[in-house]
């Protein structure tokens, strides 16, 4: 009972990071139909992002006292307001330029992009390359214990930031203006250009969202994993990103309920493979159901079959 | 001065000269047409009024302001609206958010919804499903829908791309007697249609095109009355 309690229980916190970062995937799918390869690198220039935020203003360092939780959430909002500066550039400079151009010179620019944030990142007067530690932004205590399972701060903080920040883009998305008009250039540019609506626009702003959650995702897997050094261009980065883009595939690419979905989804299948069949086959299990769910629901668990045109 | 004015308007699809120096005007306050067989040119013609091509010459006059080269979403706050070939129905939207795309150019709350309000009185139809999600519409429904999102934008110039096609003979008649109205209450029409005898019999004034390029104009009447265009056209003698 206990370790299924916790299984499930880190199962959906890592479900919840897996699903804001495949959120950022599966939105520029749904608007300009091609993956964002840079997505993952995003998310690891959030993490690096918060770590910089919080030296800059000196808080969280080993030894120090931990600060107030609104300083954590400061990191956070700044961090994602630079990743969003970050997303807004690159589509601006590497991506728009190839509008119209055949899908696979915009992938291949996305790789490009890529191999770009992750060797700009090590530059010494950027991230640098040597491993850091997360700063401390939160205190580690447990909030309560159930079956002996212990529900942290940090799990507390994680699935709560993420559950707000997911409700508030389906708010965005299905409830504003702004909202129906990103969904209307999903379907056809060309005619929501004919009522007025700046594809354009349209399209770096749900560049930025897409980042900013991942930047969020960033900080937040800082704030679970925190005190672990790790490196800037780390493998382990574009695993995890690869996993949720495995995410916004299982739960149907292009389709914004599904990535959550996804994400919880492969959170749940990593966590309780490795604890009941063994976690040297942790990333295994992820791709096995990516497999079987491209096998037997090519769109995805919530994706609509589209007939492919030859 | 005309509303619209098109001149010496050339088009190329890459390799394909697909317009060959059209020349059109427009009067305010009427309906004109332009017929033209399938390929002739008409919906090129219109989408390049709107700004979604860009003509490889020529002039585009829109209440004496050049418009050709602007963008599509500017040339729809300027009081452009089309309602395109194939309607453009948003499927993924509700019917209600397609209605509300249509004015999302615009800020003026209050008049949005008057002509929300006056727009559903045209289409009853449309206003029975508002709820519904638009793919889920019939192909008059969404012919309907698509011609109410475009009255959302408040044109002073409404452009229709063939509204009478693919639709059952009593649906097309509702249509045009419809497209009458809006005229009536003030809103200049340039009609595009495969369907000459419902156009001519609608419209003040009428264009043939006929491989990229204008073979007649005259009033409607005239047009409808004539050898050519009875026997090309109306298949009749
Ligand atoms: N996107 C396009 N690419 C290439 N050729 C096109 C395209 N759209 C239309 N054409 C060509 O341009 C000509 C005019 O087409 P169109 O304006 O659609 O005619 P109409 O609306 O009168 O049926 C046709 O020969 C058509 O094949
Ligand atoms: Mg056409």
């Amino acid at each position: 009972m206990t370790q299924f309690l916790q299984t499930l229980f880190d199962g959906v916190t890592v479900g919840c990071l897996y699903a804001l970062i495949a959120l950022g995937y599966t939105m520029v799918y749904g608007i300009l139909k091609f993956i964002n390869f840079a997505h993952s690198d995003v998310f690891a220039l959030g993490v690096w992002m918060s770590i910089t935020i919080a030296g800059w203003i000196g808080i969280g360092a080993a030894g120090e006292p931990v600060p107030p939780w609104y300083m954590g959430v400061l990191v956070m909002l700044l961090a994602m307001g630079v990743c969003g500066a970050v997303g807004f550039t690159v589509e601006r400079i590497a991506y728009r330029p190839l509008r119209g151009a055949p899908r696979i010179n915009v992938l291949i620019t996305a790789i490009g992009v890529s191999l770009f944030l992750q060797n700009f990142g090590q530059l010494r007067w950027i991230f640098g390359a040597y491993p850091k530690a997360f700063p401390t932004l939160l205190g580690d205590q447990t909030l309560f214990s159930l079956a002996g399972v212990n529900f942290r701060l940090s799990d507390a903080a994680v699935i709560g930031t993420a559950v707000a920040l997911m409700a508030a883009l389906q708010y965005l998305i299905f409830r504003t203006k702004m909202g129906a008009a990103m969904r209307a250039v999903s379907f056809s540019p060309r005619n929501a250009s004919l009522m007025g609506i700046n594809v354009d626009l349209v399209i770096s702003f749900t560049f930025v969202v897409g980042t900013m959650l991942a930047a969020a995702a960033g900080f937040l897997y800082g704030v679970k994993y925190g005190g672990q050094a790790k490196q800037t261009a780390d493998s382990m980065w574009v695993m995890l990103g690869l996993k949720a883009f495995v995410a916004a595939v299982v739960g149907g690419i292009g389709n914004v309920r599904g990535a959550v979905l996804g994400g919880l989804l492969i959170g749940l299948i990593e966590w309780f493979g490795v604890a009941y069949l063994g976690s040297q086959y942790r990333d295994a299990y992820v791709f096995a159901i990516l497999i079987l769910v491209l096998l037997f629901r090519p769109a995805g668990v919530l994706g609509k079959a589209t007939i492919e045109k030859v | 001065m005309p509303m619209l004015e098109v001149k010496g308007l050339n088009v190329h699809y890459g390799a394909i000269h697909a317009l060959h120096g059209i020349d059109i005007a427009v009067e305010q306050g009427q309906i004109v047409t332009l017929i033209g067989c399938n390929g002739a040119g008409k919906s090129t013609t219109l989408r390049t009024i709107s700004g979604l091509i860009r003509p490889s010459a020529g002039q585009i006059l829109f209440e004496g302001k050049p418009i050709s080269g602007m963008p599509a979403h500017q040339i729809v706050r300027l009081g452009l609206a089309q309602s395109p070939e194939g309607r453009g129905i948003f499927a993924n939207l509700t019917v209600a958010e397609n209605l509300d795309m249509g004015a999302f150019a615009r800020s003026d709350k209050a008049q949005i919804a008057k002509d929300r309000e006056h727009a559903l009185t045209l289409f009853p139809r449309v206003r029975e499903r508002l709820k519904q999600n638009a793919g889920t519409l019939s192909g008059g429904e969404q012919q309907m829908l698509a011609m109410a999102r475009a009255l959302m934008a408040r044109p002073r110039l409404l452009l229709l791309d063939e509204p009478s096609l693919g639709l059952a003979p009593q649906i097309v008649q509702t249509i045009f007697k419809i497209i009458r109205e809006i005229n009536r209450d003030g809103t200049t029409i340039l009609l595009v249609e495969q369907n000459a005898h419902m156009a001519l019999e609608v419209a003040h004034h009428a264009y043939v095109l006929e491989v990229g390029r204008i073979v007649m104009a005259d009033d409607a009447k005239k047009l409808a009355a004539s050898d050519e265009v009875r026997k090309a056209y109306l298949g009749i003698g």
